[in-house]
């Protein structure tokens, strides 16, 4: 129950700095365009009702694209479901690298070993050419989309995650969670995971980023969500060739991307310094001073 | 800008000089005067760089050639604040804020001050922690020749740099350490690299030495013989020295003089005999009481509350606060220094006068004993053997602990004490032999143990900065082991935890807050609370004072008394604090490694062997016996 608490108050205590509200105003700002976008949207994303790469006209403020379809509908339906599968595929691929993570850190010995090999395995692949391989094999599907993304995250935050909780499973209160015969998976649950929050907050923010970036990067290769549904990789790809005539095609997804993505990673950025900042001043005098106290028997 | 706040002319704000920007100049040759004063601290002040709140202020002493001052105070007092201050450094984050350090005639706080020639050669620096103070990638050898590279052999009056590196390792006891040149500070024990760090401090002959808790961590014979080692330089080349520690008994023995700091302020200051006898400032009498003696079981007297920190200090003294004597003028201006004694003894406190005319402090009640129990045992150990992987710690351990009796289990570090302690709780599972708890025997894996011995037996453990999960409230930490071995109405939870952190002498509050909102000795009383929560027959106690300062201490130690005293709850003390044993423990076994060399009631009374007596005349004392 306190996790969860712990979690909102980080949340909270980020968005009250100054670089936090901004991130999350530049952030928030796109994913709720991309919420109402589709039922704002002066006409159709899918039929042609203007002419090929005509420039912003009235009724048309964005111009038209490839096939004459009205380029600001598209960028306004187009965003939904890219984040969706975006966020789907951060929280499974985080939570499956934190799941590994804890478990190699606590369990250690032969767990760690083999765990942490399989993770060497899956790093080896880039995480592009992973899910291009998934996908072209498999076809494009929106789930297969999620779980490549997901399992391109995941080795990598199992990595970052390991490596602090060894230092968290060191700790005596673990210890002492363990003289009370707590299950393994409780203690890693309710004793380890809380004190990885701004770690796995931090994750979570990066990969976001990485996940929209990936899915709009299969998408610009035509992997990704398929033709005709708007989507502001899929946009990037289809209008680049008319650049010249009409560049709002191109420009006008690059940019929310490139918002959204600036936003995320201030807002993760003020969770980690807020998170370092959680351990107040006077903690850490007091915590030297009982280091210099404790440098007694081991 | 700073605001110095000093009669003398305005002095432009200093920052601290960096060492590196100083030319490597040659070592000046001025010899001190002799019987002139060698160090003088007029005024200092050491602020936090950007607040401008003082660490450290109105700091003002003098040293002469050869003399030893120590410095006491509990953590964040500012002791070591002023020991690096003394070399014209301060820590990240602080600077200097005002005042002279002269030495041998120069302002060391001066911009320019040729400090970087100073620094090793004529005022050297022993850090706390070995261990990290030594390049571990470098050989001894190689570091103590780095010495004589950066500040040549022109101190050494004609002896070659070979030459003097031999006559350091016998002058530090390491002659008899095998190629001890040639070895890698991790290939020595945690004394052996203290002393090479000594060996370092002294190689150039200098003036002063600044020793910053040298002996910290070390066990009483090692800490012993770095004493030793430390006096027999001191004396033989007349180096003066600064002394910084919280372990009054140690400074009580090796200093000259000894100022007491609180709150960034030296409070009193005066020869040790009188200080220590009959101290002029309630913060020193408090200490002093809270210290226990390895002669006699008095009663701890701890020192409730804390210091103001920097920033938030009142306007008064700021002990006034924690303190018994403190009259309305204490809370609205700063006591001045008031002179005791003809020699110079003073104390910053206005009731000084009638302080030091109270009872001396050898005359504290001495503690009633536990008389009943005993004669059933409650835990009996037989042929302990335990080991992690290759390596034997205990061999043929056998033991047994009556009810409601305390045994304290010593030794130096390295001995097994705590693995005695983890293999009965089970914490450590890999042993042979038998340890029984009331007849039944326990079995080595925990999780094949009933709840219910888990809960009668609490294992407390030493450092309450790492014991305390920081995600959970207090009250969730003190209801966890009700949660995880009974199942209990969510309310009578919270209530028993409320009565467990009233019995550790914390009020029901405080099960909101969270770890890092309280101080060393509040989280030690929450992790008492929290083994207290299941009614335990059994508290293991795992060196639970040594993170804590003397005077919070003394109030966990008094704790513990009482809770054997009143609840009944045997005791079993692993520790190295021998002074802490003999107030508290009815039962002590003495520890080598990993063999018991002695066991019984009287084993500080009437040694019978030889490690035992050689133990209690390595216990550093108050009073010289």
């Amino acid at each position: 129950m306190s996790a969860r608490w712990e979690w909102l108050a980080l949340l909270g205590r980020a968005a009250r700095t100054q670089r936090g509200a901004v991130g999350l105003a530049l952030a928030g700002s796109v994913v709720l365009l991309a919420i109402i976008g589709p039922f704002v949207a002066p006409h159709s994303p899918t039929l042609s009702v203007t002419g090929t790469f005509v420039p912003p006209a009235p009724g048309y403020p964005l111009g038209g694209d490839t096939i004459g379809r009205d380029v600001l509908s598209r960028v306004l339906a187009g965003g939904w479901l890219l984040l969706a599968v975006a966020a789907g595929a951060t929280v499974l691929g985080v939570g499956a690298g934190v799941v590994v993570g804890i478990s190699a850190a606590y369990l250690g010995r032969v767990s760690d070993g083999l765990l942490m090999r399989i993770v060497d395995v899956l790093l080896a692949f880039p995480p592009l050419v992973f899910a291009l391989l998934l996908l072209s094999v498999l076809g494009s599907h929106v789930w297969l989309i999620l779980i490549a993304v997901a399992v391109s995250h995941a080795p990598q935050v199992a990595r970052v995650v390991r490596a602090t909780a060894l230092e968290v499973c060191e700790r005596d209160f673990v210890r002492a969670a363990e003289l009370l015969a707590m299950p393994k998976r409780r203690v890693m649950a309710g004793e380890v995971l809380p004190n990885l929050i701004s770690v796995v907050m931090v994750e979570l923010g990066l990969r976001f980023t990485y996940s929209i970036l990936i899915i709009a990067g299969l998408s610009f290769l035509s992997f990704g969500i398929q033709p005709p549904a708007a989507n502001w990789g899929l946009m990037i790809n289809e209008n680049r060739i008319g650049l010249a005539a009409n560049p709002w095609g191109v420009v006008a997804p690059i940019i929310l991307i490139a918002i959204l993505t600036i936003g995320l990673n201030t807002f993760t950025d003020a969770i980690a310094r807020t998170s370092l900042g959680v351990e107040r001043p006077t903690e850490q005098f007091e915590l030297a001073a009982a280091g210099i106290a404790a440098g007694a028997t081991p | 800008m700073t605001h110095v706040h000093r009669s003398e002319e305005d002095q432009p704000p200093l920052s601290a000089p960096t060492a590196a920007s100083a030319p490597a100049a040659p070592v000046a040759e001025s010899a001190v005067v002799p019987g002139a004063q060698l160090l003088s601290v007029e005024g200092l002040r050491v602020v936090i760089a950007g607040s401008q709140a003082d660490v450290v202020d109105e700091v003002s002493f003098g040293l002469d050639q050869g003399e030893v001052l120590g410095l006491v105070g509990e953590s964040g007092s500012g002791k070591t604040t002023v020991a690096l201050a003394l070399m014209g450094h301060t820590r990240r984050g602080l600077a200097i804020g005002g005042g002279r350090v002269m030495f041998d005639g120069r302002d060391l706080l001066e911009p320019g001050a040729a400090l970087r020639a100073l620094r090793g050669a004529r005022i050297a620096y022993v850090a706390q922690d070995p261990a990290s103070a030594l390049n571990p990638t470098l050989k001894v050898g190689t570091q103590l020749r780095e010495v004589f590279r950066a500040h040549g052999t022109g101190r050494l009056g004609g002896a070659s740099a070979e030459e003097r590196i031999g006559e350091l390792l016998s002058e530090v006891r390491l002659e008899q350490v095998q190629h001890a040149l040639d070895v890698y500070p991790h290939q020595l024990s945690g004394g052996q690299q203290q002393r090479v760090m000594l060996a370092m401090a002294f190689a150039c002959r200098p003036d002063l030495i600044i020793l910053d808790e040298p002996t910290t961590g070390l066990d009483v014979t090692t800490q012993r013989h770095v004493l030793d080692t430390v006096r027999g330089l001191c004396r033989s080349y007349q180096v003066a020295a600064v002394y910084v520690s919280h372990d009054l008994a140690v400074v009580g023995e090796l200093a000259d003089r000894v100022g007491v700091m609180y709150a960034g302020r030296l409070v009193e200051l005066g020869a040790t005999g009188p200080v220590f006898r009959t101290p002029g400032h309630p913060y020193a009498r408090g200490l002093l009481r809270a210290i226990p003696s390895p002669t006699r079981a008095h009663v701890l007297v701890g020192l409730e509350g804390h210091p103001p920190p920097p920033g938030r200090r009142p306007p008064g003294c700021f002990f006034a606060a924690r303190c018994d004597f403190a009259i309305d003028a204490c809370r609205t201006t700063a006591p001045a220094p008031v002179s005791l004694a003809s020699g110079e003894h003073w104390a910053r406190c206005r009731r000084a006068g009638e302080i030091i005319k109270l009872p001396p402090l050898a005359e504290l009640p001495e503690r009633d004993r536990v008389a009943e129990g005993g004669n059933e045992p409650l835990l009996r150990v037989e042929g302990l053997s335990a080991g992690y992987g290759e390596r034997q710690v205990l061999s043929d351990i056998s033991f047994t602990v009556g009810a409601r009796r305390c045994l304290a289990i010593v030794g130096e570090s390295g001995a097994g004490k705590t693995t005695i302690a983890r293999c009965i709780v089970g914490l450590h599972s890999r042993w042979r032999g038998t340890i029984e708890f009331k007849g039944t025997q326990l079995e080595a894996d925990r999780r094949r143990r009933g709840r219910d011995v888990i809960s009668r037996i609490q294992y407390i453990f030493q450092n309450p900065y790492t014991s305390l999960n920081p995600r959970k409230t207090v009250g969730q930490i003190v209801e966890q082991p009700l949660r995880e071995l009974f199942s209990l109405p969510r309310k009578e939870r919270a209530r028993r935890a409320e009565e467990a952190l009233e019995d550790a002498a914390l009020s029901g509050e405080y099960a909101r807050r969270y770890p890092d909102q309280l101080s060393g000795g509040e989280r030690q009383r929450v992790a008492i609370a929290r083994a207290l929560v299941v009614e335990p027959e059994v508290l293991i106690c795992d060196e639970v004072t040594s993170a804590l300062d003397v005077s919070v201490q003394a109030a966990i130690v008094e704790l513990l008394h009482r809770l054997q005293r009143t609840r009944g709850v045997t005791l079993l003390l692993v520790t190295h604090n021998l002074a802490l044993v003999r107030s508290l423990a009815d039962d002590v076994l003495i520890l080598r490694d990993g063999q018991i060399v002695e066991h019984g009631p009287s084993v500080f009374d009437q040694p019978k062997s030889e490690y035992a007596a050689q133990l209690l005349t390595d216990i550093p004392r108050l009073a010289p016996a």
